[in-house]
């Protein structure tokens, strides 16, 4: 028996297939969570992949926070359900205010896809205690839209609560303030991060393994609060 | 009939890249002196019969949710003459 990770597909999602198949080779069952069923199936975590969920219409994630899957996510997200949105769904977490700030586009405007290096700064997140603080990985990252932005204050709470979960190195490849590619809420359960740990699970298609670690740690979390 | 137009614009303090490759591209096309470009959005709403207040405020609500996001944007909500 292991814990059963949803992954929602909304009409335009690019990476549930890959978020399915991270859960997988993690050691956890995968189960489909589709965009219109307001009905979780009695999932332990959620996954909210990256795309371009609507066709990134109106703003990325504006139209998909609607969606009727998202009401009932954000009501076990408050109660204490693990979420991780990846890209598209860091910024349907933004935009449903289980996170703080907003995604604005790239500062460069360009479309950015490359082998990201990125520090783990908070490894007490339900999605990141595998790691150890300050490790250095490489995933890809890409976006048209991952600038992440909120006000001065947002920010200082953010980096004072150790709420900031990975940041940009060598390079900010889109404008995000002081260099953040991932954040978590106040409880540590809900994590968004640009780029793309799903994409990284196996050495022959990823540039590392480096992005197993968000799976495996939500996997171990669960299976240590005996909620299965 | 009722029509309403919504401005959805970034807050100042927004970095606006878009705008600022409009305002590079408006230099090379001859316009001197552009010292700032801000784009936006509007959304142009036309509803049967007249405005009552229950869609006013659906209307405000729904401007302040859908519409834009606060955390980045400001909106303005302008009601034209029934036409």
């Amino acid at each position: 028996m292991t814990a059963r990770i949803g992954v929602v597909t909304f009409p335009g999602s690019l990476d549930d297939g890959d978020a399915r198949r991270a859960v997988r080779v993690a050691g956890g069952e995968s189960v489909a969570l589709w965009h219109g069923d307001a009905d979780l199936k009695g999932v332990d975590a959620v996954v909210l992949p990256g795309g371009f969920s609507y066709g990134d219409y109106l703003r990325c994630g504006a139209i998909a926070r609607f969606a009727p899957v998202m009401s009932v996510i954000v009501e076990a997200a408050r109660e204490g359900m693990p979420v991780l949105g990846i890209c598209n769904g860091f910024q349907i977490l933004c935009e449903s205010h289980l996170l703080p700030g907003a995604l604005t586009r790239n500062d460069s405007l360009h479309f950015v896809c490359r082998d990201q290096r990125l520090r783990i700064e908070s490894p007490s997140t339900a999605w990141t205690s595998q790691y150890v603080h300050g490790q250095e990985i490489v995933i890809p990252l890409k976006n048209g839209e991952g600038g992440y932005v909120a006000d001065e204050r947002t920010l200082d709470e953010l980096e004072g609560d150790g709420r900031v979960v990975a940041r940009y190195l060598d390079i900010n490849p889109n404008g995000s303030r002081r260099n953040i590619a991932g954040i978590c809420n106040e409880a540590g359960n809900v994590v968004g991060l640009m780029p793309h740990p799903e994409h990284a699970v196996e050495d022959l298609t990823g540039p590392s393994t480096d992005g197993l670690g968000f799976f495996a740690s939500v996997l171990s979390l669960l299976v240590a609060v005996g909620s299965l | 009939m009722a029509r309403v137009v919504v401005d959805v614009t970034l807050k100042p303090e927004i970095l606006d890249p878009q705008g600022r490759a409009v305002q590079g591209a408006l230099g090379r096309l001859g316009l001197a002196g552009v010292t700032s470009v801000r784009q936006g959005k509007q959304f142009v709403i036309e509803l049967e019969g007249d405005l009552d207040a229950d869609r006013r405020a659906s209307l405000d609500e729904l401007a302040a949710t859908l519409l834009s996001n606060p955390v980045i944007e400001d909106f303005t909500l302008t009601v034209e003459d029934a036409g």
